[in-house]
C-alpha cells in the first residue's frame, strides 16, 4: 500500500495519519498542495485534518481547488482510493468528490471529545477489518462538522448505502444526544458511489495506541493495508 | 468596473450564526426581528468595461469558488 498525504498550508494532522498508516505497513509520502501529480504507484491519497488556508472563505473551499486536488480527482476517477479526515472531508465535499456540505455545528461550539461511531458497512477497502454494526470509540475535534445535503441527495446517499459511519451512543443506538454537531441522519462519514472515496469527520488516526486512549482507529488503517 | 457579489444560504439550510445574532438582538432589546440569516458580500474590481464580459467572469468566480452552490445562492450586481 502506497499512500500519498496531501499537505496544504494549515494542515496539522498529516504526521498522525502518516504514523497510523506506517503502523499498518503502508509506505507513506507527502505531497505539497501545489504539486500537480501524485507519486507514481500511489494507491491511496489522504487529505489530513487541520485548517487548510486558515479555513478562509469556507472550510476546505480553497484547498478543494488546489493544484494537487486535480491529481486527487484524476486518481479517484481511475478508481484510486481517497481518504479525507475532518478538514479532509470538508475538502472532499468542496471539491465535488463527495456530495453534501459540512456546516457550522448546530450548537455553534467547537466540539472536541471522544465519540462512538457505528460502522454502517464493511464491504469496502476502508472498513473490511470491522464488523457491521460494530461500535468504535474514536474522537472528534471540529467546529464545522454538521453534515448537510438536500433531501434528494440525502435520499440517494441512504438508498445507495453510502453512509460509512454514524454518531451513536456507547450501545450503538443512534440518538440525538450522540449527534453533537447536528448532522443529518447522524452521518459521520460518507462514501462515493463506487466506495473508493471516504470522507469522515472523526479522527481514527488518534486512536491507534493504547497509551493514548484506544486502538479502535486501527481497523480503518488495517483495512486499507490488507 | 466594480461589482458586488452577495452570497446567502439557501432556504432550509440551518444557519446557527444567524440564530445567535437573532438571539443577541433580542437580548439588546431590539424587538420585532423575526429572523436573521447571515451571508457574505464580496466587492470586486473587474478589468473590463463590458458588462456582459464582467457578468461572465463573475459568474465563473461564483460557481468555481465564491459560493458553494450545494448550500448557497449568489447574486451579482454590476455597478
Amino acid at each position: 500500500m502506497h499512500a500519498a498525504i496531501v499537505v496544504f498550508p494549515g494542515s496539522n494532522r498529516e504526521a498522525d495519519v502518516a504514523r497510523a498508516l506506517r503502523m499498518s505497513g503502508a509506505k507513506v509520502s507527502m505531497v505539497w498542495h501545489a504539486d500537480t501529480a501524485l507519486p507514481a504507484g500511489t494507491d491511496l491519497a489522504v487529505l489530513p485534518g487541520g485548517f487548510s488556508y486558515g479555513d478562509y472563505l469556507r472550510c476546505g473551499a480553497i484547498a478543494g481547488r488546489a493544484a494537487a486536488m486535480d491529481a486527487v480527482r484524476a486518481h479517484a476517477a481511475r478508481g484510486g482510493l481517497v481518504l479525507g479526515i475532518c478538514n479532509g472531508f470538508q475538502i472532499l465535499c468542496e471539491s465535488g468528490l463527495l456530495p453534501g456540505a459540512l456546516m457550522r455545528n448546530a450548537d455553534r461550539r467547537f466540539i472536541c471529545h471522544r465519540q462512538t461511531l457505528r460502522v454502517e458497512r464493511t464491504d469496502t477497502r476502508f472498513a473490511q477489518a470491522y464488523t457491521k454494526g460494530q461500535v468504535i470509540d474514536v474522537c472528534v475535534a471540529h467546529g464545522e462538522g454538521n453534515y448537510f445535503a438536500d433531501p434528494e441527495t440525502l435520499a440517494r446517499i441512504e438508498g445507495e448505502g453510502r453512509v460509512a459511519f454514524r454518531y451513536c451512543d456507547e450501545a450503538g443506538a443512534i440518538t440525538v444526544a450522540a449527534n453533537r454537531n447536528g448532522s443529518l441522519n447522524s452521518i459521520a462519514g460518507v462514501y462515493s458511489e463506487a466506495a473508493n472515496v471516504l470522507g469522515m469527520m472523526p479522527h481514527p488516526e488518534n486512536f491507534v495506541e493504547d497509551l493514548i486512549g484506544g486502538t479502535d482507529g486501527r481497523g480503518l488503517f488495517a483495512s486499507l493495508a490488507a | 468596473m466594480k461589482a458586488r457579489i452577495t452570497v446567502t444560504l439557501k432556504t432550509g439550510v440551518l444557519d446557527p450564526q444567524g440564530k445567535a445574532i437573532e438571539a443577541a438582538l433580542k437580548s439588546l432589546g431590539i424587538a420585532g426581528v423575526e429572523g436573521v440569516r447571515q451571508g457574505k458580500v464580496f466587492d470586486l474590481e473587474v478589468a473590463t468595461s463590458d458588462a456582459a464580459t464582467a457578468q461572465e467572469t463573475l459568474k465563473a468566480a461564483c460557481e468555481k469558488l465564491l459560493a458553494n452552490t450545494v448550500v448557497e445562492n449568489y447574486a451579482i450586481e454590476i455597478a
